[in-house]
């Protein structure tokens, strides 16, 4: 028999991310939304108790001279079934994270719920691309690579222009194209690769190192500039460390200001849950439309597949053609 | 008094030794083993028979209540008394019957002297009423086989299928009525079940003697019916505590200049302040008074409004007055302030207190002055105050300086709802809000 507690959760069950503000740990994220969730799960309304009959002594009033002994039976609820003796129905709820982000980095961050963690493990397993947007500011280099850390050496930048900059970070994307063409463990010689590329499936199998597959500068202003970068397989300390070569190969230095997540796979800045957002209801909705846009692309691209008589092809590697296409287009 | 019992208990065997021992050796052996003991026995019994006075006289007194049948009974058992006594004088130790009556009579005294001096008539009459089952057991047992009438067959208990052990309180809630009767009163067994031993001491409770004068002495003190469910949920242990106890607290705190309401509201508040024992709260009260350096009612209007300073450990609370002083910067009269009104502020964790100080006298640049002036931007939180400020500003609207014009408060800053912070201070719509809390 499903509680309406039951029945919540299974509406819960899914994909959503949530925007994770720069400073907070994503445990604490993970964490804070496990307890609202609890919470809204507790907050659905209870089955009635139920009842059992009992048969109940009534002590014999003094006034009567006939001491019999009468029982009437009587329905009480079974008090071991009372929500404050039981607890909670709900104790723990599973919610895993995608792709951590660390403290010091803000941005989209992919959780699931329930069952909806094997499909967080099927999503990861199809090796998607993640946006990002960095901010950097010549003139000194940290220990960490951000501004925060410990300042280990101080130069001009007068001398870098945006076509120097655009120049370093062509180089920078061709010698990662390389790299992604040794990692993809196809002979480039072959049939094969020449489909895969032209599907835009290239790319590492499982682990590898991080891979830049596109790298632009979007913003350029000295001492500040922006750059927006699409990877595999990496970490913010990565692309905090991209930065900071830049401005070595550009004859100066380089810290890291910002890294921003604005896309994990098919999740984008658009769906992001915001902090005051992260109640049960909130990720209710975005459950809902994660769901909904799921059952739309399978339609249409079943709609696509019809025409040249193709058996649809599974549905996890489908949701990630649109972006990787996007990113070979780049 | 137990100690007193064994050596009763014990004394007749070893006695009748004594007495061969006597007999071999005679009366001339002074300072032996034998001979001290036996004076400690009769000093002992001296006192019994001293004590056993006191309530049969009271007894004598009140025997218009109680009519001819007690009396004589008490009589009786002093001129025993008596009669062991004089025979013990006269150390008359050789026949055994003797030992067992004066055995038996300084027992029945120790019961007596086991009650309290406050209720001698029952005490009195429960000791008759002992004697008499005694004299009761001799009667024959009655058989299984027989008949016997309903009433009788209601008044054989019948012994609970409870649970010899479990891991939950669960299996002893239908069956046991203190339990039934907190879980009607709103206690979370599932929670109190969690800590150790408390499941246990729950179920140890008998709900009439240990349950119910606690309540009422609750509602005495003014604590509101529907809050008892949170009090028992969060110090269960009110319940083991003895009411001599509570009442004492409660009449040191009253002494202290406390009202009956704010003890009451404290109570509620903060469930474990009833625990400590007077001179703990005497002592706390002080460290109040010295450290924080107010007067006695600002210090009385600071504990009524956050009971738990008075419950929790001291430690932080010096650390944080301490850190607002040397690390944070504030001037003595200015903490003053803060803590009458923001009394959080002595609990606040130590990592956040800075984070939140250094972010909003250090980024947003406001002097020590208006963070006093306003000293709840210090209890709120540290993201809603940086994402508030870096939208303020990224509109051009960030102006905390009360001297120019477009100032805007801390308070408002800060404790408006997010719907009413965008139309009131930074005049856009919650979207763009939330749009720009996206690109931090």
């Amino acid at each position: 028999m499903a509680t309406p507690a039951i029945r919540m959760f299974r509406k819960i069950e899914g994909l959503f991310c949530v925007y994770k503000p720069s400073g907070v740990h994503w445990k604490l994220v993970r964490d804070g939304i496990e307890t609202k969730l609890l919470k809204g799960l507790s907050d659905t309304p209870s089955l009635p108790i139920p009842k059992e009959v009992r048969f109940l002594a009534h002590p014999v009033s003094e006034t009567e001279t006939s001491k019999e002994l009468t029982l009437s039976a009587v329905s009480l609820p079974v008090l071991s079934k009372h929500p404050l003796v039981t607890g909670p129905e709900f104790q723990h709820i599973k919610v895993g994270v995608g792709h951590r982000l660390d403290a010091f980095s803000s941005g989209v961050m992919v959780l699931a719920v329930g069952n909806g963690n094997k499909a967080l493990h099927d999503l990861y397993a199809t090796q998607v691309t993640r946006d990002y947007t960095l901010d950097g500011e010549f003139g000194t280099a940290t220990d960490d690579f951000s501004h925060t850390g410990r300042v280990v050496e101080r130069s001009t930048y007068g001398h870098i222009t945006q076509d120097k900059l655009d120049r370093v970070l062509a180089m920078l994307q061709g010698a990662n194209q390389k790299a992604l063409l040794m990692y993809s463990n196809v002979d480039m010689r072959s049939q094969e690769a020449y489909e895969l590329a032209v599907q835009g499936l290239l790319g590492p199998e499982g682990k590898s190192l991080p891979i830049l597959t596109g790298l632009r500068c979007v913003h350029f202003q000295p001492p500040n500039f922006t750059l927006e970068v699409q990877c595999l397989n990496e970490t913010q300390k990565y692309l905090r460390k991209i930065v900071h070569e830049i401005g070595l190969e550009l004859r100066s230095t380089a810290s890291c200001k910002g890294v921003r997540r604005t896309r994990d796979g098919p999740f984008t800045l658009q769906d992001a849950l915001t902090r005051n957002h992260w109640t049960a209801s909130d990720v209710l909705q975005a459950i809902k439309q994660y769901h909904t846009s799921k059952e739309n692309l399978k339609y249409s691209h079943r709609q696509i597949m019809d025409p040249a008589l193709q058996p649809p092809e599974e549905s996890t590697t489908v949701n990630m053609k649109p972006a990787r296409k996007q990113q070979w287009g780049q | 008094m137990t100690k007193k019992k064994e050596t009763t208990t014990k004394s007749p065997t070893r006695r009748i030794a004594m007495a061969a021992h006597l007999c071999l050796q005679g009366r001339s052996l002074l300072g032996s083993k034998t001979v001290a003991r036996n004076w400690q026995y009769y000093t002992q019994v001296c006192h019994c028979i001293t004590v056993t006075r006191v309530p049969t006289k009271i007894l004598n007194g009140s025997s218009i209540n109680k009519g001819n049948h007690t009396t004589p009974q008490a009589r009786q058992r002093w001129k025993q008394q008596m009669f062991c006594y004089s025979d013990l004088a006269a150390k008359h130790l050789a026949t055994e019957a003797k030992e067992n009556k004066d055995v038996e009579g300084v027992s029945t005294a120790d019961v007596v002297e086991n009650k309290s001096p406050l209720l001698p008539i029952r005490d009195a009459v429960s000791v008759t009423e002992s004697q008499i089952s005694f004299d009761l057991d001799a009667a024959p047992e009655l058989s299984s086989l027989e008949l016997i009438s309903d009433e009788a067959a209601v008044s054989i208990p019948v012994p609970f299928d409870m649970p010899s052990d479990s891991i939950s309180l669960r299996d002893y809630v239908d069956k046991s009525e203190t339990l039934s009767k907190l879980v009607q009163m709103g206690v979370n067994l599932w929670k109190l079940e969690q800590r150790p031993n408390v499941g246990s001491m729950l179920l140890r409770l008998n709900f009439d003697t240990d349950v119910a004068p606690r309540l009422l002495f609750l509602k005495d003190i003014g604590v509101e019916d529907s809050s008892y469910g949170n009090i028992l949920t969060q110090n269960p242990f009110i319940l083991t505590e003895s009411l001599v106890h509570l009442h004492s607290r409660v009449n040191f705190l009253k002494s202290q200049n406390f009202s009956s309401e704010t003890i009451a509201s404290m109570v509620s508040r903060a469930p474990y302040l009833l625990n400590f024992s007077v001179k703990r709260l005497d002592n706390r009260l002080r460290f109040y008074q010295q450290h924080l350096k107010l007067s006695a009612d600002n210090t009385r209007n600071i504990l009524t409004r956050l009971p738990r300073l008075l419950c929790g450990s001291l430690e932080p609370v010096k650390e944080n007055l301490k850190m607002c002083e040397v690390e944070l910067g504030f001037k003595e009269n200015e903490i003053q302030h803060i803590i009458i009104a923001v009394p959080k502020v002595l609990t606040l964790n130590k990592r956040k207190l800075t984070q939140i100080f250094d972010f909003v006298h250090n980024t947003m640049n406001v002097p020590h002055n208006l963070i006093a002036k306003f000293p709840q931007i210090l209890n709120s939180k540290y993201l809603r105050i940086r994402e508030r400020h870096l939208f303020l500003e990224y509109l051009e609207k960030a102006q905390y300086d009360p001297d120019l014009p477009n100032y805007i408060s801390l308070e408002r800053l800060v404790f408006l709802h997010d719907e009413r912070f965008c139309t009131e201070v930074a005049f856009v719509t919650l979207e763009d809000f939330n749009l720009f809390q996206k690109t931090l």
